[in-house]
């Protein structure tokens, strides 16, 4: 009687148990970024998409031109962070949903983002070859 | 208290206002929706063909790599993406892009507070349909013209 008396009673006041729940402004950050990358990758994709089927066919010399070209190289650079900042937000939803073991959840988040972190340097370094 | 194994008890445990202990419901899952309904349909596509597009940008690192390693590695870019297998896979990622963008769009426009309407989620659902395929098809004319 006691113990179940205990455990429906609580020594924290109620504005202490709201104070330890909720956002500490960062509690959309995650959301919000996923929003912005989204919004930049628009005009990003729709470029990326156009310049790539118009390169259907070319050869080595002029796809190394096409993409050493300075604002080529700028908007490239651009999509690749973008690209790989907004696949790493998402596949962690991804995992955040499915994943039920915590160290599944957090091994796979830690995963993705460094493969993402290591595809987006290399294409960066690729196209900074190519372009400096 | 055993230590958590299931971090779906960390979304089902909660505590009343008066502090007393309670398992919330947890929000419906799949088996409620009816995936021949073209709006759930719709969004777990935007799901699955974001995670697509994930896998798919690999093929463009690969193409950026390949072209700064050198002429022999980039024909074997060029061989791959030539092939049938190669054809294949980017028409797939051509169209899983083409929705994923405008589905998203679809998103942003609920995000900003539009198109609730029961008859307006299917409505641009069907033009985020039509979209994908005219889009998906005018780049791959677009290729094709380049290419020949």
């Amino acid at each position: 009687m006691a113990n179940e008396y205990a455990n429906n009673t609580t020594m924290r006041s109620p504005l202490g148990r709201v104070r330890g729940l909720g956002s500490a402004k960062g509690g959309t950050h995650h959301w919000w970024m996923q929003r912005v990358t989204s919004m930049a990758l628009l005009p990003l994709t729709i470029w990326f998409a156009l310049s790539a089927a118009t390169l259907a066919g070319s050869s080595y010399a002029e796809t190394v031109a096409w993409i050493g070209r300075p604002w080529n190289a700028v908007l490239l650079l651009a999509t690749i962070g973008l690209s790989f900042h907004h696949t790493a937000a998402g596949v962690q939803v991804i995992i955040e949903d499915y994943a039920n073991q915590e160290w599944v959840k957090m091994g796979g988040i830690l995963a993705v983002k460094a493969i993402c972190v290591l595809l987006a340097l290399a294409s960066a370094l690729a196209v900074l070859r190519i372009a400096v | 208290m055993p230590i958590m194994q299931d971090s779906r008890e960390a979304t089902m445990a909660g505590r009343r206002s008066d502090g007393s202990p309670v398992k919330r419901p947890l929000s419906p899952h799949l088996q409620v929706y009816d995936m021949l309904q073209m709006t759930s349909a719709l969004s777990i596509s935007s799901r699955i063909t974001g995670a697509a597009w994930s896998v798919g940008l690999v093929l463009m690192v690969w193409w950026l790599v390949a072209a700064a390693a050198g002429p022999e590695a980039f024909a074997g870019v060029q061989w791959f993406m030539s092939s049938f297998l190669g054809m294949l896979g980017l028409f797939g990622l051509t169209a899983a892009a083409w929705f994923h963008t405008l589905n998203g769009v679809r998103h942003l426009a609920w995000d900003a507070g539009y198109g609730y309407q029961i008859q307006d989620t299917y409505r641009t659902g069907r033009w985020v349909l039509i979209g994908t395929a005219v889009a998906t098809v005018l780049t791959w004319v677009l290729a094709f013209i380049a290419w020949g």
